[in-house]
C-alpha cells in the first residue's frame, strides 16, 4: 500500500519527490521542503493519512543540508504508516508549518523548535515548550554539550 | 453586560494537575474562556541521554517516562530496537507471551491509578483506596518478576532478562480472576451514581474528527467513537493470537472515556488469562549471541559466559544504519519510538512519541466554555503523566 502511495505522490508531484527508501518494511519519502504543506494536504485528503503520529527533527552535523524534519503519519482506515522527510539547511533552518493540516503538529513543531532550533513559518504559537522561555541554545543539536552549557564535561564513562 | 475576565494559575502543585502541569486559566466567573497548559518542569533530556548510551543502557531510561506503566515503555523501546536489528521474528514464543501478560498487567496498574486519582479529583475517596489496594498486588508481582516495584528493568532486546519466578503464574491468575469482581465494585460505586454522572456526562466533549486531528490516541480516542487499537490493528508480540474486544463509545465525554477504560480493564483480564493458558516451557531470549546478554547462571559459572556478558555490556551491539518507527498501544495511547541508527553502538537519534504529551494538547479545546470544576474532571480523564510529557 505504501508503495502505491509513493507512486501516487510521484505522479502528482514528480519534481517534488526527491527519493524514497524501504527499510524493515517502512517507507520513507523525501520531498521538497518548500511544498511540504501542499504534499501533506494531499497525503491527508487523497491518500488517507489523517493521523500525524509524530513530527521531529534530526541533526546530521557535518552533512549538507544539516537537518531533517521527519513526519511519521498513519492512515486510520487502511492501517498503514508512511514517513515523509524534508531536508533543512543550517543557514536558514525553517519549514512551513503543517499545523493547518493536522492540529496535532502544533506542539510537535514547538518542541522541534525548542530542542532542535528549526522554526516553522506560519506557526500560530511558536514558543518554547519544554525549556524555559529564556533558555539559550537548542539542546538536541549534536554540537550542544550533553552536560549543558557552562559545565565541566562529565569525567566518568557514559558508554 | 460586559464582564471582566480573571486569570488564575492552576498548578504546578495543584493535586489534580497530576504532576507538575501548570494551567493558566482565563475565567469569566466560573466559565473557562481560555486554558493554556505550561509543561517542561520535569524535563530530564531523556532523548539526548539516549544518544550517549548503548542500546541496552537506554532501557532503564524508558521506564522512568510514564512511571505508572514502566513495562509498556520498556516494551515499546525493545520492540523498536528489535525491528531496527531485524530480529523481530526470532523472539521466542514464551518471551512474547510473558511480554503480553506483563504489558496487560501494566495496563491494569496504570488504569487503576488513573481511576483512583480521577475519582479522587471528583470527590470519590473510597474508589481511590480500593484501586490502590489492587494496584499494590500488581506492584508485588512486578517486584517478584523484575526485582523492582516501579522502575522495572525486565524486558531486553531479544526477549526478557530471565524467566518468570516459580509460582508467579498462580499468583497472576488468582489476581486476574479476582479483578473481575473488583471492577464490578468500582462500577457499583460510580457508574450509576447520580453525582458521578452529573460530573462526567457531557463534560469535556470532543468529537471523533477533532480527536483524530489533534492526535488523541488510546482510550481518549476510542471514547470519541474511533475504533482504533494498535494491539489489534498493528499487532506486536503475538497479540494477533489473542481473542479480545476493543471497547468504543461515541459520546466523546468524560463518562465515555471512563467507561472505555473500565471495559478495557476487563479485556486485559481476559488477555492475561489467555496468556497464562498459552505459556509453554521454552527459552525467553532470542538465539542472537551478538545482541542478547547471556543467562545469568552462565555469567557467574563459566568464563565464556562472563566474557560474552562483558563484551556486550562494554561494547554494545551495532545495528546497521537505518531508521524505524514502532508504536505500541500503551495504557495512555500510542507510545512511539522513532530510532535512527548510524551503524554505531548507540542510537543516533531517538524520538519518543509520548501519548500524554499529545493528549494534553487537546485540553484547551475540550474545556473552553465549560466550568472550572469540569477542567479537573477533564484532566483526569485524559490520564496524563508529566514524566512522559516532559521526558
Amino acid at each position: 500500500m505504501s508503495k502505491q502511495v509513493v507512486e501516487k505522490l510521484k505522479e502528482h508531484f514528480s519534481t517534488l519527490v526527491l527519493g524514497d527508501v524501504e527499510y524493515r518494511g517502512e517507507t520513507t519519502v523525501t520531498v521538497e521542503r518548500s511544498e511540504i504543506v501542499k504534499i501533506c494536504t494531499f497525503l491527508r485528503d487523497d491518500c488517507g493519512y489523517n493521523f500525524l503520529s509524530d513530527l521531529c527533527g534530526v541533526d546530521y552535523l557535518g552533512r549538507t543540508p544539516r537537518f531533517e524534519v521527519v513526519y511519521n503519519m498513519y492512515n486510520l482506515t487502511d492501517k498503514t504508516r508512511l514517513r515523509v522527510k524534508v531536508l533543512v539547511r543550517e543557514e536558514s533552518p525553517s519549514v512551513d508549518t503543517v499545523s493547518g493540516v493536522w492540529s496535532t503538529a502544533n506542539w510537535h513543531e514547538r518542541e522541534c523548535w525548542d530542542l532542535m532550533g528549526i522554526t516553522f513559518k506560519g506557526h500560530p504559537d511558536m514558543r518554547r515548550i519544554l525549556m524555559p522561555a529564556d533558555w539559550v541554545g537548542f539542546p538536541l543539536r549534536k554540537d550542544y554539550p550533553l552536560q549543558g552549557p557552562d559545565r565541566e564535561p562529565y569525567q566518568g564513562r557514559l558508554s | 453586560m460586559a464582564t471582566e475576565t480573571m486569570t488564575i494559575n492552576m498548578g504546578p502543585q495543584h493535586p489534580s494537575t497530576h504532576g507538575v502541569l501548570q494551567l493558566i486559566l482565563e475565567l469569566d466567573g466560573e466559565v473557562v474562556v481560555k486554558a493554556t497548559p505550561h509543561i517542561g518542569f520535569l524535563h530530564r533530556g531523556t532523548e539526548k541521554l539516549s544518544e550517549h548510551r548503548t542500546y541496552h543502557q537506554v532501557i532503564p531510561l524508558t521506564d522512568r517516562l510514564d512511571y505508572l506503566a514502566p513495562m509498556s515503555n520498556n516494551l515499546g523501546y525493545v520492540l523498536a530496537v528489535e525491528k531496527l536489528l531485524g530480529i523481530t521474528d526470532l523472539i521466542p514464543e514464551r518471551a512474547n507471551n510473558i511480554r503480553v501478560i506483563m504489558a496487560e498487567l501494566t495496563r491494569l496498574k496504570s488504569h487503576l491509578v488513573w481511576l483512583a486519582t480521577h475519582a479522587l479529583d471528583i470527590g470519590a475517596m473510597t474508589v481511590f483506596l480500593y484501586c490502590f489496594r489492587e494496584r499494590e498486588e500488581i506492584v508485588d508481582i512486578y517486584e517478584k518478576v523484575s526485582g523492582a516495584r516501579m522502575t522495572s528493568n525486565y524486558f531486553r532486546v531479544g526477549g526478557l532478562s530471565e524467566d518468570l519466578p516459580a509460582g508467579i503464574e498462580g499468583i497472576i491468575r488468582k489476581f486476574a480472576e479476582d479483578m473481575t469482581g473488583h471492577l464490578e465494585t468500582y462500577e457499583g460505586l460510580l457508574t450509576g451514581n447520580k453525582i458521578w454522572q452529573k460530573r462526567t456526562m457531557d463534560v469535556g466533549v470532543i468529537n471523533g474528527q477533532d480527536a483524530i486531528d489533534i492526535g488523541l490516541s488510546g482510550a481518549a480516542l476510542r471514547g470519541s467513537g474511533v475504533d482504533w487499537d494498535l494491539r489489534r490493528d498493528a499487532p506486536y508480540c503475538n497479540y494477533a493470537e489473542y481473542d479480545f474486544e476493543v471497547p468504543v463509545r461515541t459520546e466523546g465525554d468524560v463518562f465515555a472515556r471512563y467507561k472505555v477504560r473500565l471495559d478495557e480493564m476487563r479485556q486485559s483480564v481476559r488477555i492475561i488469562l489467555q496468556g497464562l493458558d498459552k505459556l509453554k516451557p521454552g527459552p525467553v531470549l532470542a538465539d542472537c549471541p551478538q545482541i542478547c546478554l547471556p543467562p545469568k547462571k552462565d555469567v557467574v559459572n563459566t568464563i565464556e559466559g562472563l566474557i560474552h556478558h562483558f563484551k556486550i555490556v562494554s561494547e554494545g551491539f551495532k545495528p546497521e544504519a537505518g531508521e524505524v518507527y514502532v508504536g505500541i498501544e500503551a495504557p495512555k495511547g500510542e507510545l512511539g519510538y522513532y530510532i535512527v541508527s548510524d551503524g554505531s553502538t548507540h542510537p543516533y537519534r531517538m524520538k519518543i512519541r509520548p501519548p500524554s504529551f499529545v493528549n494534553l494538547q487537546a485540553l484547551p479545546q475540550m474545556v473552553q466554555g465549560s466550568l472550572i470544576a469540569d477542567v479537573i474532571a477533564t484532566i483526569g480523564t485524559l490520564d496524563i503523566v508529566l514524566g512522559e510529557i516532559d521526558r
